[in-house]
């Protein structure tokens, strides 16, 4: 046995470390919720004009309920894009399953903003998409909706998190015993009945943290609309990101903030119950 | 695979077989698993694949259920060729070594599933799977999900899934390995009950020599992929054609010596026989050997004075190792009879010396 002594040292710095940089910038920015901004400075006077503000001024939705549509459209095709390539890779890919596992991988070990820009360079106006479709003689001008739309945004954000989908689904897919598959073969099922029943039922977990990853991360997306968005793709991340930027209003963004990580926290909770629901050992 | 392994009463006439391997043989990559097999199973046979692990049994169990393919040769049920099928297309089930039950589906819906994938009728699901669940004493388990089954419990349900489809031959991959060894007995007697009462032809997979001796109608012998010998129990255990054989299935003495003018000569011993002459190999099982002051005379009776050296108790018999001659050993088993020390007769009947090939392992490299 630890002594009490011991076991207070050795989970000191933890504790202090999630204290410090966790509980208190979460307090700090729920307290500022209800703070407001008079004259250019922080007025310390509770009250409860920043979250009326946001329910009544429809800008504010507008912008979030298009944050969702692009972090569920990110989420549908990076699952659209992760899961077969887990499937096949897990199934199929024989001796090949190494190197391509290694080759989803790497991407990740490039800088985000790296790969940002490289997207601005493909889909830009003199970018190598419009000098493809060019030399093709398919336009004659460069095609300008490519970049600074939510497209542009759902594309790059799908190259992004679709290794983030792959990985817990490829994770769910190999834990399957495969005498399950057999066993669902010699039953009378084909391929396709065995996935319907047997494989996709128990790759739920995976699939759901998966899809976890891509949405929530979608959600709190800033840097992929400010490099490909343009105007018309404005996050909710931008608002807050302007808000305590040269907007100078805390308060309001800090509203915005506890509202996310409401949304977020809950979605967790959901899908961790989901998931373990779904889990059988 | 040379014909004198398998002995003529044996063969079943082609016409009549349910199942027909012919000439199979399976590689991985540079390993050569199988060689050449072929035997054939007959409607309601028990028939046990019985090996050492690498011997090639669970392999060939595979390839007819349609989980790998053959390098070479050909399975048929009846008038259809097997191995051109996938396996959701053969009328095999198999049963599963560690049962591999579908963890997010209840006993229920575990049986259901071969019924539910063919579109059966729903109204006929509920009652085969009610009838299934009732044959192997599971009904009040139906809606449990497997991980709450005790080993026991999931072979059995494992068992009603696979026999639910009706297939014509059901394939059982070492099914009562995993369990302890008096639930293993039990289910070992329940399984032959079952197999009786429906009349399917079971092809069962085992290592253990013991088991394979209460369930089989016949043993087919591997080793090291091939077939050594097929027999029924009874045959292969008083009539082995290799010393492998005889060493594998039960205890044996093996003498070898030398035939010359009808007279078998094996150290000490001598008795006449009709083998050719030329150097030869006998079995003797320890049970054949007996104190001569207990049994009465024996036809052809060898007898021999030899020293007990050892003398272990088992219950209803003993057995003993006798040093006889030039310090030669050999193991008896009697029936209990209190300590025993010193110098005895011994004897034996020729005819339970029964002379075995000394064939090595098939050549090719053994399977892992």
């Amino acid at each position: 046995m630890y002594s009490r002594a011991y076991k207070a040292l050795i989970s000191a710095p933890p504790l202090l470390w999630v204290g410090l940089f966790l509980l208190l910038p979460y307090a700090l920015m729920f307290a500022h919720s209800f703070f407001l901004v008079r004259d250019g400075s922080l007025v310390h006077h509770w009250n409860l004009q920043n979250y009326r503000a946001l329910f009544t001024n429809p800008l504010y939705l507008q912008v979030f309920l298009r944050t969702a549509r692009i972090a569920a459209s990110v989420t549908l095709s990076s699952l659209l894009l992760g899961y077969p390539l887990a499937y096949y890779l897990s199934f199929h890919a024989g001796p090949r399953k190494q190197i391509l596992y290694q080759l989803v991988i790497v991407p990740l070990w490039v800088s985000y903003l790296v790969r940002g820009y490289a997207w601005k360079t493909i889909l830009g106006s003199d970018g190598v998409l419009n000098g493809f479709l060019q030399y093709l003689h398919l336009t004659h001008e460069p095609v300008s909706f490519f970049l600074y739309s939510p497209f542009a945004v759902v594309l790059m954000l799908t190259h992004i998190y679709t290794p983030f989908v792959f990985l817990p689904v490829y994770a769910a897919l190999e834990h399957i015993p495969r005498p399950l598959v057999e066993a669902s073969q010699d039953l009378g099922a084909n391929r396709r009945v065995t996935f319907l029943r047997v494989i996709l039922p128990l790759s739920i977990p995976g699939l759901l943290a998966g899809a976890t990853f891509a949405f929530v991360l979608s959600l709190g997306d800033f840097l992929a609309p400010l490099l490909v968005g343009g105007p018309s793709a404005t996050m909710i991340a931008n608002i807050v990101q302007s808000l305590f930027g040269a907007a100078y209003d805390w308060p309001l963004g800090a509203a915005i903030s506890v509202c996310i990580l409401l949304i977020t926290v809950s979605l967790l909770f959901t899908t961790e119950r989901l998931e373990k629901r779904w889990s059988f050992k | 695979m040379s014909a004198g392994a398998i002995s003529p009463q044996s063969e079943t006439p082609p016409h009549s077989a349910l199942l027909e391997v012919r000439g199979i043989a399976k590689s991985f990559g540079r390993v050569e698993v199988l060689k050449n097999i072929s035997l054939q199973i007959a409607p309601g046979e028990f028939l046990t694949l019985l090996g050492e692990s690498g011997s090639g049994k669970t392999t060939l169990l595979r390839l007819i259920a349609g989980f790998e393919q053959p390098t070479c040769g050909e399975i048929w049920m009846s008038n259809e060729r097997l191995d051109m099928l996938p396996p959701y297309k053969r009328r095999v089930n198999t049963v599963f070594q560690n049962y591999a039950l579908f963890p997010h589906l209840n006993v229920r819906e575990n049986v259901a599933y071969g019924l539910r994938v063919k579109s059966t009728p729903k109204t006929e699901i509920g009652g085969r799977v009610e009838h299934a669940l009732s044959m192997v004493k599971m009904i009040s388990f139906a809606d449990a999900r497997p991980a709450t089954l005790s080993g026991g419990q999931q072979q059995r349900i494992a068992l009603a899934r696979a026999l639910i489809n009706r297939p014509r031959l059901l394939l059982l991959d070492e099914p009562l390995s995993a369990l302890d060894a008096n639930l293993r007995k039990q289910m070992q007697s329940e399984l032959k009950a079952l197999q009786r009462e429906i009349g399917i032809a079971f092809l069962f997979v085992t290592h253990d020599q013991d088991e394979a001796m209460a369930l089989s109608d016949r043993i087919a012998l591997l080793r090291n992929g091939a077939l050594e010998q097929i027999d029924s129990p009874r045959e292969i255990y008083s009539r082995p054609a290799t010393a492998y054989t005889a060493e594998f299935i039960g205890q044996t003495n093996l003498l070898r010596g030398e035939i010359k003018d009808g007279v078998a000569r094996c150290g000490a011993l001598e008795w006449k026989t009709s083998e050719a002459g030329g150097t030869a190999l006998f079995s003797l099982r320890p049970e054949a050997i007996r104190v001569a002051a207990t049994v009465p005379q024996l036809p052809d009776a060898v007898c021999f004075r030899g020293v007990i050296r050892v003398q272990i108790y088992s219950g209803a018999s003993e057995l003993l190792e006798i040093a006889y001659g030039d310090n030669q050993i050999l193991r008896a088993r009697i029936p209990a009879t209190g300590p025993l020390t010193g110098e005895h007769e011994f004897v034996f009947s020729a005819a339970d010396a029964v002379p075995v090939t000394d064939r090595p392992a098939a050549s090719g490299s053994p399977a892992g």
